[in-house]
């Protein structure tokens, strides 16, 4: 690798033009919402330049932090059934016969090259009460009818009730799920692949059965692939705003939401930046906690 | 010959774990596919198949401002990635050829734009644009579409050169060749598919944003995206599903080419001859 | 008095891939208890395949293998009474060695007060006694597979299955490895299996050798046999190094084949077993004698002029070529000090053998 000194022009004209758009794009823009956090609402809604707390003691009362508190919930409750759902998946591709791999890992990655409106707004036709699930649980509902029926038990079943699927928090957590399963599967599936396949058959060898080598050996040593992916899921699950959106009910606000509303309709700036800031603050503690996990495991070369 | 036996790490063999992988693909695709499929049908509401039509495309199409969106779409995508394209492919050449002080700080920072929340970007984006008092419109988005996709960018980049042989380069200033002769003629070959990839990955960003264009566009600069969600809010219709799967079909095309193009030139390590 | 029954018993067993790879071809074996047995050949040839099928991680498409008595066919891994020695030694990186050695009993339900008296026996039978608290990658990789080896003996499993277990180390430790090896299966009295595509490591190290090539089984002989009796071309060129001659059987004289020798002549070579025909002759490099003067004459022997000498420090290896073009090695002994040969090269010598020494090759 080059030492900067020795080509300081080239290095100036390849850094410079980029670091420059950040800088002026993303960095001040972040600067300036750090800023208003400590501003003050006008009485028309403007936003005036002072030196409060205020923003951050109101984001820490009860209601907001209700709402703080079911978005990390919600993104816990999602990421665990990602985890649940994706682990298998990211297990068989690691260990599928190379012929079938990129099969499935483009199978796994295709949904998310769509469009996350797309993908999130997909469920409502699946979800709503003239929906396909319900459409399929009606089907399966008339078909054990007519069984019984047969049976000489009419009426056993009932009429059919569709469920109330959407428009609730249950719906927001299908939702966050969906759009993250590739994200989790695919880091996962990176630190699988690359784990010594011999230490798994030297397990089974030494007497171990699947699953204690899963829990003893596999796991241990695939951790910092689980971890990132655990994380880049619940980091997206949290900061979320159009599944909630789309999918949730009245009650199903979640941060990035009252984010948004501060921004909007409610126009308090300052407010809304403090609560901006507040999740940027989460997301950063989560990543430090992850960079020091990877840090402390550097030892061990696995 | 008999059927042999799975053994203990085969675990796609086994057959509850098959349904496991199954059940996990019909949740991925059952209900894009569902979408898809009833653009087609010649029904407003139903569920229930009612024949195959392409009038909602029609519909689509010759709505007059969701194809404004669409072409809002194509114009800040275009821009977007060729800028960002450019800027992040230095950027990326840049921190895989050179060492200086500070570099893994700043490489955390530059790549901030990709795991912060896509929510407090774009509040932040507005409160910039507002307080320079900047009208928000195709400029604004643009600008923070730019902002995003460049460390993408950088990251394919540099991903890509990670695999360089340095000694190509070396042999071409043995040989006489000059800086910009070398970086012509044996890194950028080299480098291309990886610009590719990263403007490839640039242009599906900006087609399929939502949040950040959200707080970005005003009035009379709607994209795409914010159209359907607009439309979405409204009721579900086989029109909104048309222009999805249009939608769906060019992000899917772009990544198939970009995928091909990976894959070729994993096979061709080095120069095009 | 009654055979033993082999400790295990390889029957007709097939291994094919995808439907089109045939890894193991119909292979059928017996290894006695107590043997230090070897699976040797080049890479490819399905000794790994097949120690691996023995072990359960693969399972034979065609056959049975059978494992102290027990038909191994459904049985997996866990739980037969064999253990492996991997490759890379596998020994589990976030463990210390101790734990490593004792995860083995820890995970078959052996008390923990038996553990803790067996765990530093084992360490003590692979001289890594003390070694209980340190981690997998403060060692070397020699340490690192005796922490293997204890690993898998503290089982006390009824055979051990080593796959190619000292091709990472250098040479000195190797050949140190070589003999420890040796000693180890002496002392505990257990089977073992290796693996490896030394032939030096096979014949300095196994009871009995099985020689695979192409998924089948070649030759199954102990190391003396196997270097001075191969039974094909192919086993003579694998172990050791060896010249090869092509011969016309032109008649049989009680227990002799009389034999015209391409480019060398006429010879009357012992050989009880058919031949008939075009055949390969060979010799050893080491068997071949070089003199100035002409030699006596049980043997066969003719001019050469010497091409090439290489020096190997304690051997040179001195390539000849007679009047028809025919090439030979021949093996020398350096005794002579200050000089990598006696030999020089261009000069012209006697090279003979031993009649009796010549192998006829019918394979």
């Amino acid at each position: 690798m080059e030492n900067w000194r020795d080509n300081k022009l080239v290095a100036a004209i390849l850094l410079v033009p980029a670091s420059a758009w950040i800088l002026i794009f993303f960095t001040l823009p972040l600067a300036i919402v750090w800023v208003y956090s400590f501003g003050e609402r006008g009485p028309q809604g403007q936003t005036l330049l002072a030196f409060t707390l205020d923003n951050y003691v109101r984001a820490l009362e009860l209601i907001h932090l209700g709402i703080l508190w079911k978005s990390v919930w919600t993104a816990a409750v999602a990421t665990l059934i990602c985890f649940a759902m994706g682990f298998p998946v990211a297990l068989g591709i690691a260990f599928a016969p190379a012929r079938f791999k990129n099969l499935l890992l483009l199978l796994v990655i295709l949904p998310f090259w769509t469009n996350l409106l797309i993908r999130t707004y997909a469920w409502i036709a699946v979800l709503r009460t003239r929906g396909f699930l319900n459409f399929g649980l009606e089907w399966g509902h008339g078909k054990l009818d007519t069984m019984f029926s047969f049976a000489g038990l009419p009426d056993i079943m009932g009429t059919f009730e569709p469920l109330a699927l959407l428009y609730n928090h249950s719906a927001v957590v299908i939702g966050l799920v969906y759009v993250a399963l590739p994200f989790l599967v695919l880091p996962i599936y990176a630190t699988l692949e690359k784990l010594d396949r011999s230490l798994m058959e030297a397990s089974l060898d030494l007497g171990a059965g699947q699953w204690r080598t899963m829990a003893s050996i596999t796991i241990p040593l695939a951790f910092p692939g689980i971890l990132s992916g655990l994380m880049l899921v619940f980091i997206l699950s949290l900061g979320t705003y159009l599944t909630p959106v789309l999918l949730g009910g009245t009650n199903s606000m979640m941060i990035g939401n009252l984010i948004a509303q501060e921004f909007g309709p409610a126009r308090d700036w300052p407010f809304g930046s403090a609560l901006s800031f507040l999740l940027l603050y989460i997301t950063f503690i989560i990543l430090w906690i992850r960079a020091m996990v990877a840090s402390r495991s550097k030892g061990v070369s696995y | 010959m008999r059927k042999v036996r799975p053994t203990p790490l085969e675990y796609t063999r086994k057959k509850w774990f098959q349904l496991v992988l199954l059940l996990n693909f019909i949740f991925l695709y059952f209900p894009i596919v569902a979408l898809i499929a009833f653009s087609f049908n010649n029904s407003r509401r139903n569920i229930t198949w009612k024949g195959f039509t392409l009038k909602y495309y029609v519909k689509a199409f010759h709505n007059e401002s969701l194809f404004d969106a669409f072409l809002n779409s194509l114009i800040v995508a275009g821009i977007s990635t060729a800028v960002s394209t450019v800027l992040g492919a230095m950027l990326g050449l840049a921190l895989y050829r050179f060492k200086f002080p500070a570099k893994n700080a700043f490489d955390g920072w530059i790549h901030l734009p990709i795991i912060i929340p896509e929510i407090c970007m774009g509040v932040a984006m507005l409160a910039f644009f507002s307080r320079l008092n900047i009208t928000l419109g195709l400029f604004t988005i643009t600008v923070s579409h730019i902002a995003f996709s460049l460390p993408f960018v950088a990251v394919v980049v540099r991903a890509r050169m990670a695999g360089f042989d340095h000694s190509l380069e070396e042999a071409a200033r043995d040989l006489g060749a000059n800086q910009w002769q070398t970086f012509k003629d044996v890194t950028l070959p080299y480098m291309m598919p990886g610009i590719v990839a990263g403007a490839l990955l640039a242009l599906t960003l900006s087609l399929d944003d939502f949040v950040i264009t959200f707080f970005t566009s005003g009035p009379g600069s709607t994209t795409l995206p914010i159209k359907i969600f607009s439309m979405v809010r409204f009721s579900v219709t086989p029109e909104v599903n048309a222009a999805s799967t249009v939608l769906i079909a060019i992000t899917l095309i772009l990544t198939v080419v970009t995928m091909t193009i990976q894959a070729r030139s994993g096979k061709n390590k080095g120069l095009p001859l | 008095m009654t055979r033993k029954q082999p400790i295990i018993s390889i029957h007709n067993v097939t291994k094919i891939f995808n439907r089109s790879v045939t890894a193991v071809d119909d292979v059928s074996l017996e290894i006695a208890e107590g043997e230090f047995f070897a699976l040797l050949g080049p890479s490819g040839c399905g000794k790994t395949t097949l120690l691996r099928m023995i072990a359960g991680f693969e399972n034979p498409t065609i056959g049975r293998i059978v494992v102290d008595g027990q038909d191994m066919d459904g049985v997996d891994p866990n739980h037969r009474p064999v253990n492996m020695v991997f490759q890379s030694y596998a020994v589990f990186p976030h463990m210390t060695v101790a734990k490593n050695v004792a995860y083995g009993l820890k995970v078959t339900g052996v008390l923990e007060k038996d553990i803790k008296k067996m765990v530093p026996e084992a360490l003590e039978l692979v001289k890594l006694g003390g070694f209980e608290h340190r981690m997998p990658h403060q060692l070397s990789g020699g340490q690192q597979q005796r922490v293997a080896l204890a690993r898998a003996l503290v089982k006390k499993p009824k055979v051990l299955l080593l796959d190619e277990p000292l091709s990472a180390l250098d040479a000195k430790l190797r050949e140190a490895m070589q003999i420890e090896l040796v000693n180890l299966q002496k002392s505990v009295g257990i089977t073992f299996v290796i693996v490896t595509h030394s032939q030096a490591e096979a014949l300095s190290t196994a009871n009995r050798i099985a020689v695979m090539k192409d998924g089948q089984v070649v030759q199954v002989a102990g190391p003396l046999e196997l270097y001075e009796n191969p039974n094909s071309q192919f086993c003579a060129d694998f172990i050791g190094k060896i010249n090869q001659l092509r011969a016309k059987v032109i008649g049989v004289e009680n227990g002799s084949l009389a034999m015209d020798i391409k480019g060398i002549g006429k010879a009357l070579i012992p050989h009880d077993g058919p031949a008939q025909g075009k055949v390969t002759l060979a010799i050893r490099p080491e068997k071949l004698q070089l003199d100035s003067d002409e030699p006596a004459d049980d043997c066969i022997k003719f001019r050469s002029r010497v091409a090439n000498v290489v020096y190997y420090g304690s051997t040179s290896q001195v390539f000849l070529e007679n009047i028809a073009g025919e090439q030979m090695m021949a093996e020398v002994r350096n005794r002579e000090s200050g000089t990598t040969t006696s030999i020089l090269i261009g000069s012209v010598v006697w090279v003979s053998w031993k009649t009796a020494d010549t192998l006829v090759l019918t394979k």
